[in-house]
């Protein structure tokens, strides 16, 4: 690689078009990125920046514009085009075939002959050598499944650089890692730039552009709105350039009023499908106006007690009582009609069913009551007029209530679900992580939401993963390690006091 | 019970299971690739008519086979073409093309030969026959080992041994080459292989033409090895027992001879044991030992093989996100 100042930009896009449809993905975007760089693109969820870089790894096909690189203009048809002009891709969902070994998965493509023996044995010391380089070791027997998340995501990046990638583009690359593996990953990307790669990071998390990027470039609604120097820009602008308005990173709220106890477990045991205590033992209390937090790193117990006060599983022992009426192994339905409203933590798994319509999905779990059908038959007509009016209270986007949800973005799913419980008035409402995967746009309109009722003098009981998202919504905070909660503290407790309990250390 | 006839038993399963392995085979390679092959009876069955056609206007059981083989690629082409470039469900396609051969056959056969759906009876000249190894009657005299020789190994047609040759291929083809690597790829997650620069749609369709050949020797050795002639619906569920024979071996070509083999004893034992009787019971009706195959089909994919990591893309067309 040269290291020359005046050499080629590594990418230069111009004049990018790109319609879906009605949906403008992408318009008239220019974009250059220096070589031996990391450049950042940041933008909610939605704004085009996977579209973008779909366009330029020949996933897609641009309607106008042209791309060039290192100077010189190059049609890309197809990935395979984009592969040989050195250009790598590691998707957000990995593109890796999961009963594969590494070497496998490695190879696919660029076999070398139609026997795979002799290329088998180049790949293997191909990765050898590509190891030595960048530290990225990692099993090449090894069968992907059986891999963790963050090794899964180095193959990929292993991928790429067997096909001869300089330039690698990365489309949100820390959404399924733990922040020791993001990193481990940052590091990653610290190396190869050094060694003369150019590296596209694409995200929406400000935190990660800030820690790594040389250059960051904001998307909004289909429009690259600015380019700076991350180190001569700050957090706050960058979110106002991303979401075109003044955004409040922390929550603004009152003193908590708290009134009757609403939700009230006590010695809750339960276990998991394997038959593993996972809640064992945990008493507290709800009360109407509060947000209780439930803090600890993910696997503690926290998903199987929610799922227990839920009705989604039963507990094993102990006792669950809604308004002081005991309502243990209650199924899901009969608590709702209690007053139980559920933000489950798992939007996909629990809370939509992506190939629904939004306005189908808007009433799920309500449907039986009478505002949306008589009998066995749905009033399509009252359910859409309340989809309706969720999409304009929430500002849910595209405000189409005929729509498969699946089409909608992170943060609009998210919003979907929020709107569907909240409109519900339950007495109680039960979060689990209720801005993961959401642009910061959305977490700042669902914070503000859950504020709101608790205000209201509802009884709010959160559980994330996200200290941050904890300690500004909470009242009181409960911290769970390995099924029990082992302390209890006020919101002011400092970070590290709380992340020592949720490692067991410290009480 | 008279004499268990263990050797003839086992003759019989080999020429029972062929059609089984030819089949199973055949829907290893489209499923693997993530194409749910429902329709492989309907090919089968479809092949054996264009073979025994063939072979009665040629008199050579070579073209014969040639026909069946081209006749079920066409099928397969049908249902690729329905399945891989329209995207339409993979299970409904499978399905008309088995509606279709049942019927179509029987009134195309009825049509030109008026026989009741039939092909006229084949001469000799014109099948497959059984191949006879050497010194394989001076061997069958002398005890457990000659017998086997001279009746399970030695005494089939060429097909038989096509098909226990083609199990080893498909494991070559499958494991060895770049071919094989992307097939199963495309079967597991087909983004992987569309990202990597290589045409989902042309992988898919050349595994459902690998199936339609193996297809084609199952049908055809239904209608001219094993048979005279084509009979209106002689596949006769195979291509389901195949199938279920496919999922019991996990989608992996050994295990796929090894269950086909399974299923096939099943089959020759209950011919076996047709109008005997057994010590304590009587005559058993014969339905019961006919019976046998598919319950234990049911038994086996019910309880036996715990988890079928079946190809994690199998019935799912594939579409570019978004």
């Amino acid at each position: 690689m040269s290291s020359n100042p005046s050499a080629a930009p590594a990418i230069q896009l111009i004049g990018i078009e790109k319609k879906f449809g009605a949906v403008h993905a992408n318009k008239n975007i220019n974009l250059t990125v220096a070589k031996g760089s990391i450049h950042g693109i940041i933008g909610e969820n939605g704004a085009g920046k996977s579209t973008l870089m779909s366009i330029l790894y020949g996933f897609y096909h641009a309607d106008a514009g042209e791309i060039r690189v290192n100077g010189a203009p190059i049609r890309i048809p197809d990935s395979q085009a984009a592969i040989n002009a050195g250009i790598g891709m590691v998707h957000q969902h990995f593109m890796l075939v999961e009963n594969f070994s590494v070497l496998e998965n490695v190879i696919l493509g660029v076999e070398g002959g139609a026997l795979l023996g002799k290329g088998v044995s180049e790949a293997r010391s191909a990765l050898k050598r590509l190891e030595a380089d960048y530290g990225l070791e990692v099993d090449p027997d090894a069968i992907i499944e059986e891999l963790p998340v963050g090794l899964q995501q180095r193959v990929e990046i292993l991928k790429a650089l067997y096909r001869g990638a300089e330039v690698l583009i990365l489309d949100e690359p820390t959404g399924v890692l733990t922040p020791a593996e993001a990193d481990h990953l940052f590091k990653i990307l610290g190396v190869l730039r050094d060694q003369g790669k150019t590296i596209l990071l694409i995200t929406h998390k400000l935190r990660e552009i800030m820690a790594i990027t040389d250059t960051v470039s904001v998307m909004r609604r289909g429009e690259m709105v600015a380019t700076r120097k991350t180190a001569e820009t700050t957090v706050e602008e960058l979110a106002e350039l991303m979401v075109g308005r003044r955004v409040l990173l922390r929550v603004d709220k009152g003193p908590a009023n708290p009134g009757d106890v609403v939700l009230s477990v006590r010695d809750l045991v339960v276990k998991d499908n394997r038959g593993v205590t996972m809640v064992d033992g945990v008493s507290f209390d709800v009360r109407a106006g509060e947000v209780v937090g439930i803090a600890g790193v993910a696997g503690n117990g926290q998903s199987e007690l929610l799922e227990a006060i839920t009705g989604i599983r039963k507990p094993t022992s102990g006792e669950i009582l809604i308004h002081g009426q005991p309502v243990t192994g209650f199924d899901a339905a009969r608590l709702r009609t209690l007053g139980l409203g559920h933000i489950p933590e798992d939007r996909h798994r629990m809370g939509l069913v992506l190939k629904f319509e939004e306005s189908e999905n808007s009433v799920l779990g309500y449907h039986r009551a009478p505002a949306y059908g008589k009998g066995m038959a749905l009033d399509l007509n009252a359910c859409r007029e309340d989809a309706k009016r969720k999409i304009e209270k929430y500002d849910i986007r595209p405000p189409n209530c005929r729509l498969k949800t699946a089409n909608f973005s992170g943060g609009n799913q998210q919003k979907i679900v929020v709107a569907r419980e909240i409109e519900n008035d339950p007495s109680l409402l039960v979060v689990g992580q209720p801005t993961r995967g959401v642009d910061i746009g959305a977490i700042e309109f669902i914070h503000r939401r859950l504020i709101a009722m608790r205000d209201a003098g509802k009884a709010v009981l959160l559980v994330s993963v996200e200290l941050d998202e904890i300690r500004s919504l909470s009242d009181r905070i409960l911290v769970m390690f390995a099924g029990h909660v082992v302390g209890e503290k006020s919101p002011e407790t400092g970070e590290q006091t709380l992340g020592l309990m949720m490692a067991g250390i410290a009480a | 019970m008279e004499n268990l006839d263990l050797i003839s038993i086992l003759g019989s399963t080999i020429r029972l299971s062929i059609p089984l392995i030819f089949t199973a085979l055949a829907g290893l390679f489209t499923e693997r690739a993530g194409v749910f092959d429902i329709g492989l009876e309907g090919k089968m069955l479809f092949s054996a008519f264009g073979a025994a056609v063939v072979a009665y206007l040629t008199g050579s059981p070579w073209l014969g086979l040639a026909a069946g083989i081209i006749v079920s690629v066409l099928i397969s082409l049908i249902h690729g073409f329905a399945a891989i470039t329209n995207r339409g469900n993979q299970i409904v396609s499978g399905v008309a093309i088995n509606f279709l051969a049942s019927g179509l056959t029987a009134v195309l056969g009825q049509a030109w030969y008026g026989q009741g759906g039939r092909t006229p009876p084949l001469a000799t000249s014109a099948r497959f026959t059984e191949i006879v190894f050497p010194f394989a009657s001076e061997l069958r005299g002398t005890g457990f080992l000659g017998r086997f020789y001279a009746n399970v190994i030695s005494g089939h047609n060429i097909l038989t041994y096509l098909a226990f040759l083609a199990v080893p291929a498909s494991w070559w083809v499958l494991y060895r080459t770049r071919f094989g690597l992307r097939l199963r790829a495309v079967g597991e997650n087909p983004g992987a292989v569309d990202t990597a620069g290589i045409s989902v749609t042309w992988l898919r369709y050349r595994a459902t033409i690998c199936a339609g050949i193996l297809c084609g020797c199952s049908g055809t050795y239904l209608a001219i090895a094993q048979s005279a002639g084509f009979v209106k619906d002689m596949s006769a569920g195979k291509g389901f027992i195949a199938l279920a024979a496919l999922i019991f071996a996990k989608w992996r070509p050994v295990p796929v001879m090894l269950a086909c083999l399974l299923f096939g004893f099943l089959d020759a034992f209950a011919n076996f044991m047709q109008g005997k009787t057994l010590p304590g019971i009587g005559e058993v009706p014969v339905q019961i030992f006919q019976a046998l195959p598919y319950v234990l089909t049911c038994v086996l994919l019910a309880g036996f093989i715990g988890v079928a990591n079946a190809p994690k893309a199998g019935g799912v067309p594939y579409v570019k996100e978004r």
